[in-house]
C-alpha cells in the first residue's frame, strides 16, 4: 500500500519524457536543413588482412594460437572455423598439418591471408626400441639380476646359474659396458674369512658369465665380505639377501 | 719346595740359577693347557704336577723429594707396577692389604722378616722411591729375595725421565719387565708391548693402538672408509692393514716413524690379510689377482710376488711361524667349511690341522710350537653355541679349548712372551678386546667403547 505513490511518480515521469521527445521531433522536422553539395564519395579503401600461427609447428595433440588482424573489412572468415571478428585470436588443435586461410571482404574488395601449422608425429616404432626416458643405469637395473648363495658356499646354485645366463645375454647386447661383480656375505662367520669367501663368490659369478660368452676383461671383481651388508637384521631372510654376487654397472 | 739348607749354603748366583729352573717349569705350566684334550697324557701330567707361582710383594714406592708433583705420579706408578706383575702370569702377587704397614723407600729401611712372615709370606719384594725435582722424575727400584738375608738384592735399577704421567707409567712398565725377565726364565716382559686393533668408535672402522693393558688407546688411521686386519711389523715401525676404499680392497702401510701412510703397490684383485715374516722383510697375504683368493708371499714393499697356494676356494689369513720363518699357517675353504692348514713358506708340505667345524684366524706362538685359532667345532645353521679360542700343539695336533660359553670369540693373537693371548669377544653384547693367559685363565676386558675387533699383539 505504501508503494503506491512511488509507482505513480515513475509512471508520471516516463510519460513526461515521452511527451518532450515527441515535441522535439516535431520541432526538428519543421527546421529546413542547409543545402550543401555532398563531396564526391572517396573510393572505398581496400581491406588488409594478416594471420599468424604461434607456434607454427606442434606435436600431434598440442594446441597453437592463431592471431589475425584486418582493416576495412565487413566480412571476415577463416576456412575451417567460419565467420570471425575483424581482429582476434583463437586456439586450435589440428590433428594434421593445416593451412588456415583467412578471407577479409569489404566495400573495397577482398583480401586473403594464410598461416600454415605443421603437425609432427613421433615415430611409434622408435619409441619402443629406444625410450628416451630410460638411462643405461635404469636398463641395467631392470634387466640384470644378482646371484645368491647358500650358507658358507661359493658355488653357483642351479636357479642362480640361469639368472647369470640371462644376465650374460643382456650384457652381450651391450658389449661396451664394464661390470663390477661385488661378493657379499652374511654377518655370521669371521671378518677375514668372509672377505675371501665374498671374493670366491664374485669369482664364481664371473666364471658363469664368462662361460656364457661375456668377455672376461669387461668383468672386474671385488669382495666386501660382511662389511657392506644390504640388510642388517639377524634372520635368515636378511642373511640370504646378503649372501650374493651383486652386479654393478661400472662404466662404458 | 724351598730348602733352607741349600738357601744358606748358596750364594746369589746359585740362587738365581735355581730360580730360573723353577720358572722354566712354571712357564711350561702356563703354556701347556690346563684343560687339555684327553688324547694326550703329557698334558694331564703337567697339570697334576703344577707348581706354585712365585709369591711377590710390591711395596708402595715412597716419595723421595718434597715436590708436590710426587703424589699423582706415585699413584700411577704404584698401580701400573702392581698390575704389570699381576698380569705377568708367573707371580702370586700379595694383596696390598697383607703388606706390613711400613713401606721401605730404600734398602736400609727394609725389614725382611716383616715381608717373609705371615700374613705377607712373600718370597720376593719389590720396593723403591720416586722423586720429582726441577720437572725431572727419578725412580729407584729394587727387587729383594726376602729369604736370602745374606745377599737379598736381585735387582737395583735407576730411571730418569721428564715428570709426566705417561713417563711414570713407562718407568713402571720397564721396572716390571726387568723383574719378569729376571724371574721369568729369561723371557722379556710384555709391559711395553702394544696391541693394534680395529675400532668403530668414530663411526667407521679405523686402525687403533693401545698399550698391552688397554691403556692409552689412540687412533692411527683417519680414512673414513673401512680399515681391517692390522698387523704390526716385527720391529714395531710399521703396521700393514687392509682398506676397503673407493679403488678396491688393498693392503695399506702405515709408518710409525713418519706418522703417516707410506706407499704400497696395488697387488690387484681383492688383497687382504697381510702377515709379517719374522725377518720383517717379507709379507704373506691373500689375493684374487689371478682369480680365486690364494696365498702369496712378497717383499715388505710389495715386490717379488710369488703365489704359494693352488686350490679352488678361499685361502686367507696366513701367519708365519715366528720362530723359524719357514712355515705358514693359514685358513682354507678348499674342502667346504674353513679349516686351519700349515705348509712350508714355498707352498710345499700342506698339512690340514683341524678335523672339521669352522676354524679361522690362526696365530702362531713365539716359540713356534703352538697355534691358537678360533673354532666352532659343531658348526651349522641353527646349531647353538659360540665360537671359541683354542690352542693346538703343532707337532701332534692335540688341542685345548680356552674360552667357554662366552659369546663369539675370534682373532686370537699371541703375546711376545708366549704367556698371553689377546682376542675379541662378544660376551658383553658388544664386541670388545680381551686378554688372557695362554691357559685360558685371567680373562680381562681391555676396551669398552664401540665395537673393537681384530687385535694384533706387537712382536716385542
Amino acid at each position: 500500500m505504501k508503494n503506491h505513490p512511488c509507482i505513480h511518480a515513475i509512471t508520471r515521469r516516463a510519460a513526461t519524457i515521452a511527451a518532450m521527445s515527441l515535441l522535439l521531433a516535431v520541432a526538428g522536422c519543421k527546421h529546413p536543413k542547409p543545402v550543401t553539395p555532398p563531396p564526391p564519395p572517396p573510393p572505398p579503401p581496400a581491406p588488409t588482412a594478416s594471420i599468424t600461427a604461434n607456434p607454427s609447428t606442434v606435436n600431434a595433440g598440442q594446441p597453437t594460437q592463431l592471431t589475425w588482424q584486418t582493416e576495412n573489412a565487413t566480412d571476415v572468415s577463416i576456412e575451417g572455423i567460419g565467420k570471425v571478428q575483424g581482429n582476434g585470436s583463437q586456439t586450435v588443435t589440428p590433428t594434421d598439418s593445416t593451412t588456415y586461410r583467412l578471407t577479409a571482404t569489404g566495400p573495397g574488395g577482398t583480401q586473403d591471408a594464410s598461416a600454415r601449422v605443421t603437425v609432427t608425429r613421433p615415430q611409434p616404432v622408435q619409441q619402443q626400441e629406444q625410450p628416451p626416458s630410460l638411462t643405461d643405469q635404469q636398463l641395467f637395473d631392470r634387466d640384470v639380476k644378482d646371484a645368491y648363495f647358500d650358507y658358507d658356499s661359493f658355488e653357483v646354485r642351479q636357479q642362480d646359474a640361469s639368472i647369470l645366463q640371462a644376465d650374460a645375454q643382456f650384457l652381450n647386447q651391450h658389449p661396451n659396458w664394464k661390470i663390477t661383480i661385488e661378493g657379499h656375505c652374511d654377518e655370521r662367520g669371521s671378518t677375514e674369512y668372509n672377505m675371501a669367501l665374498g671374493d670366491s663368490r664374485a669369482q664364481s659369478a664371473k666364471q658363469a658369465l664368462v662361460s656364457a660368452g661375456v668377455s672376461a676383461n669387461r668383468l672386474n671383481t671385488i669382495s666386501y665380505g660382511k662389511e657392506k651388508p644390504f640388510c642388517t637384521e639377524s634372520n635368515e631372510q636378511c642373511w640370504q639377501e646378503n649372501r650374493r654376487a651383486h652386479l654393478v654397472l661400472a662404466g662404458q | 719346595m724351598w730348602e733352607p739348607e741349600a738357601r744358606y749354603l748358596n750364594p746369589q748366583s746359585l740362587m738365581l740359577r735355581r730360580y730360573s729352573q723353577y720358572l722354566l717349569v712354571l712357564l711350561s705350566f702356563v703354556i701347556i693347557p690346563a684343560s687339555a684334550h684327553s688324547q694326550n697324557d703329557k698334558f694331564k701330567g703337567i697339570v697334576v704336577n703344577g707348581v706354585e707361582k712365585v709369591r711377590i710383594a710390591v711395596a708402595d714406592f715412597k716419595a723421595a723429594t718434597a715436590d708436590p708433583g710426587n703424589g699423582a705420579l706415585l699413584t700411577t706408578f704404584n698401580q701400573v707396577l702392581f698390575s704389570d706383575l699381576q698380569n705377568a702370569g708367573i707371580f702370586d702377587v700379595v694383596s696390598k692389604s697383607f703388606n706390613p704397614l711400613e713401606s721401605p723407600g730404600s734398602p736400609q729401611d727394609v725389614k725382611l722378616d716383616a715381608w717373609g712372615n705371615p700374613p705377607t709370606n712373600a718370597a720376593m719384594l719389590a720396593f723403591g722411591n720416586l722423586g720429582v725435582s726441577n720437572g725431572s722424575m727419578a725412580v729407584y727400584g729394587w727387587l729383594y729375595d726376602v729369604k736370602n738375608t745374606v745377599a737379598p738384592q736381585v735387582l737395583g735399577k735407576q730411571y730418569r725421565e721428564d715428570a709426566t704421567q705417561d713417563n711414570a707409567r713407562l718407568i713402571a712398565h720397564r721396572f716390571a719387565d726387568e723383574i719378569i725377565f729376571r724371574l721369568g726364565g729369561g723371557i722379556p716382559g710384555i709391559a711395553e708391548s702394544k696391541v693394534v686393533f680395529v675400532s668403530t668408535r668414530t663411526g667407521t672402522k679405523e686402525i687403533w693402538m693401545m698399550d698391552y693393558d688397554g691403556y692409552g688407546e689412540h687412533q692411527i688411521t683417519h680414512l673414513g672408509s673401512v680399515a681391517l686386519s692390522p698387523r704390526i711389523s716385527p720391529d714395531s715401525s710399521r703396521v700393514a692393514f687392509v682398506e676397503l676404499g673407493k679403488r678396491g680392497v688393498n693392503i695399506r702401510m702405515y709408518s710409525f716413524d713418519l706418522n703417516r701412510l707410506i706407499s704400497f703397490p696395488t697387488i690387484g684383485g681383492t688383497t687382504i690379510s697381510p702377515a709379517w715374516a719374522p725377518d720383517g722383510l717379507h709379507l704373506a697375504f691373500s689375493s684374487s689377482r689371478t682369480g680365486d683368493p690364494e696365498i702369496y708371499v712378497s717383499t715388505a714393499d710389495g715386490g717379488d710376488i710369488k703365489r704359494v697356494t693352488q686350490a679352488h676356494g678361499p685361502d686367507v689369513s696366513p701367519v708365519w711361524n715366528p720362530k723359524t720363518g719357514a712355515q705358514i699357517a693359514w685358513v682354507s675353504g678348499r674342502t667346504g667349511l674353513p679349516q686351519i692348514y700349515t705348509m712350508e713358506s714355498d707352498g710345499a708340505n700342506v698339512q690340514r690341522m683341524t678335523d672339521g667345524g669352522y676354524a679361522v684366524s690362526p696365530s702362531w706362538s713365539p716359540d713356534g710350537q703352538w697355534l691358537t685359532f678360533a673354532w666352532k667345532r659343531n658348526y651349522g645353521p641353527g646349531i647353538p653355541g659360540g665360537q671359541d679360542i683354542y690352542i693346538m700343539y703343532v707337532a701332534d695336533k692335540s688341542w685345548s679349548q680356552l674360552t667357554h660359553d662366552a659369546g663369539n670369540n675370534d682373532f686370537p693373537s699371541w703375546s711376545p712372551d708366549g704367556r698371553h693371548i689377546v682376542f675379541q669377544s662378544s660376551r658383553t653384547g658388544q664386541t670388545e678386546i680381551w686378554s688372557m693367559l695362554a691357559d685360558g685363565t685371567e680373562q680381562h676386558q681391555l676396551t669398552h667403547s664401540g665395537q673393537n675387533t681384530q687385535p694384533n699383539w706387537s712382536w716385542k
